[in-house]
């Protein structure tokens, strides 16, 4: 795997991811696009980008740690891995199926590069805590990042987490919300509104950084400020739209857990045009 | 007491209290030993780890579920990770961490729940633990280890730490009887004979192992040789003893400080039913809560004494 800055380069990247994406949910017939598509450019620039890691050596102790803690878009972590060389590209097509390493919801069991096994919103935050408190007990320079989604931190230990990271000034964390406004009944103003959502978070003792998320060169910026943020803890809240880059699946909730039809799925890899 | 039995059933630590101490101990010895608690160190008796070792000690504040994924993370950076509560609270409110964090992707977390069972007294049902063997023993990979008393809690403790899996450590309020000779040599699924017996075998775990011995000294008076078995590990649980007492002794009463119907009981009913079939009954809680009281009350109350476990006893041999 080449790590690179170079926008062009990891636009292409995220366009490969983006057709990893569909083109697995479409063989899988069912799995949950849009909160997928949603975090390709988050997930991108952090693999090929930002984050300290070596697909060659996964259990290099002072890697930096990434954490899907929403883990029904495993797709988009499955699309990042094979791009970097952790898993092979072949078998994305038997996504979901019985014995794939591509399970519905990423498992350490078969893909042992995983640093957690995921899928029960609201764990992950804590999760990387420990992983970055480990990693301050060894004066390791390991950083984790965890993503979240927005209907995800509705769940209570979310918020015992926050507590616990500016209370213990874990500043080597950085969590991720993919806010696409978006969760599996409906808009996620309708089923349980989160704003004011940076006010939260701030409330709590964090560093707060809103970024566009599908903007590169701002989520650069943006990782560069977190790791640059000493004592606190920084949630980056990043605005983002679900299914993006697919304009049928565009803000419409029913692509949150529902595959595209044959025909759909021709119509998104030419739109996705990798 | 203890006419007829070797065991003079003095009154030791509390196995909390044993786990606190030998924590301190595995601290000193291990820099990788870190613990995690929540608001409850002074009676969980993390507090002396934390007061030795405050770098490696993790305040989690009144949040079972966050410490539960925080020690998972812990664990899974190369740390030997203790975290400590109530059971009744780490179990049932991290229990979905538990699951997910620790069983499901193979994390090697120590937990260790404290104030099992109904023994805890004053502080009443919402505090008492009697479905936490059920609970952890549901957790797939766990091992789930139930002492008797502050030896055996030592060292099993000192086991679990180097136990390649995650483990359920049962733990205690009160100040429990010393079963145990300081040189008995104790190992994770290996059970412990007690007492030689040959009418019929008690197999029990935690407080009611002295209780049990007890009642195998009211039985000898009436001529009834009763045997004592001491389950320290609960899962994976030892089936060669188990086969061997119904074998032997064709008739078994387990006792447990947890709801029968799905504790220590059922799971020593699996392997007689699988082995040797033979006249079973269970002395602990039916499916109901006890009630606050002083712990002597409380066990009285709810049946908890070896003159309680003798009748169950006597209705077990009756039916053989």
């Amino acid at each position: 795997m080449t790590k690179t800055s170079n926008l062009g380069e990891l636009q292409a990247i995220a366009k490969r991811v983006r057709r990893h994406i569909v083109e697995m949910i479409g063989a899988a017939k069912s799995g949950h696009p849009g909160g997928s598509l949603s975090a390709v450019e988050i997930l991108t620039t952090l693999y090929f980008d930002v984050m300290r890691h070596d697909p060659a050596n996964p259990t290099w102790a002072e890697r930096d740690r990434f954490i899907l803690s929403k883990g029904h878009a495993a797709p988009v972590l499955y699309g990042v891995f094979v791009e970097a060389g952790y898993t092979p590209a072949e078998p994305l097509n038997t996504l979901r199926r019985i014995g794939s390493i591509y399970q519905g919801h990423p498992d350490r069991r078969y893909i042992p590069a995983l640093e957690a096994s995921t899928g029960s919103l609201g764990v992950g935050l804590s999760l990387g805590l420990g992983m970055a408190e480990a990693a301050r007990l060894d004066n390791s320079p390991t950083r984790v990042y965890v993503l979240l989604g927005d209907g995800e931190i509705q769940e209570g230990q979310i918020w015992e987490a926050a507590m616990y990271g500016a209370f213990h000034k874990v500043d080597n964390i950085v969590a991720i919300v993919d806010y696409n406004k978006i969760q599996l009944d409906g808009f996620v103003k309708d089923i349980m509104e989160l704003e004011p959502l940076p006010d939260k978070w701030r409330g709590f003792g964090w560093n707060v950084i809103e970024v566009d998320g599908h903007d590169i060169p701002a989520l650069q910026k943006a990782f560069a400020d977190a790791a640059a943020t000493k004592g606190k803890p920084t949630v980056m809240i990043a605005h983002t739209i679900k299914g993006k880059g697919v304009s049928f699946m565009e803000n419409n909730p029913k692509f949150h857990g529902v595959a595209p039809t044959k025909e759909e799925l021709e119509k998104a890899v030419q739109e996705i045009g990798a | 007491m203890s006419v007829n039995t070797k065991f003079e059933l003095k009154l030791g630590a509390a196995t909390r209290e044993a786990f606190g101490k030998v924590i301190v101990d595995l601290g000193k010895a291990d820099p990788n030993v870190v613990v995690c608690d929540a608001d409850l160190s002074k009676s969980t008796f993390t507090h002396l780890f934390a007061k030795e070792f405050p770098n490696r000690f993790f305040s989690c504040g009144i949040a079972e579920a966050n410490m539960v994924s925080i020690g998972a993370g812990l664990a899974s950076s190369g740390k030997i990770a203790f975290v400590s509560s109530f059971s009744a609270f780490v179990l049932n409110k991290g229990f979905e961490q538990l699951r997910v964090n620790c069983a499901y992707a193979q994390v090697p977390l120590k937990v260790v729940g404290t104030h099992s069972g109904i023994s805890i007294g004053e502080d009443g049902p919402s505090q008492m633990s009697v479905e936490d063997i059920s609970l952890a023993c549901s957790l797939a990979g766990f091992t789930v280890i139930s002492p008797a008393d502050e030896v055996s809690m030592s060292a099993l403790v000192k086991a679990a730490a180097y136990h390649n899996g995650p483990v359920f450590i049962r733990a205690g309020r009160v100040k429990a009887p010393i079963v145990h000779t300081a040189e008995q040599k104790f190992e994770i699924g290996k059970a412990i004979q007690l007492i030689e017996g040959k009418d019929m075998t008690f197999i029990a775990t935690g407080l009611l192992v002295a209780e049990c011995i007890r009642a195998s000294d009211i039985l000898a008076g009436e001529g009834i040789s009763a045997g004592v078995i001491d389950i320290h590990t609960i899962k994976p649980i030892d089936r060669n003893a188990i086969a061997a007492a119904a074998k032997n002794t064709g008739c078994i009463v387990v006792a447990e400080e947890h709801f029968t119907d799905s504790g220590l009981g059922v799971k020593v009913a699996q392997v007689v039913c699988e082995t040797h079939p033979c006249v079973m009954e269970f002395h602990g809680m039916g499916n109901y809560y006890a009630e606050s009281g002083t712990p002597e009350e409380v066990m009285t109350k709810y049946k908890m004494t070896g003159a309680d476990i003798a009748v169950t006893a006597r209705k077990a041999l009756a039916r053989k």
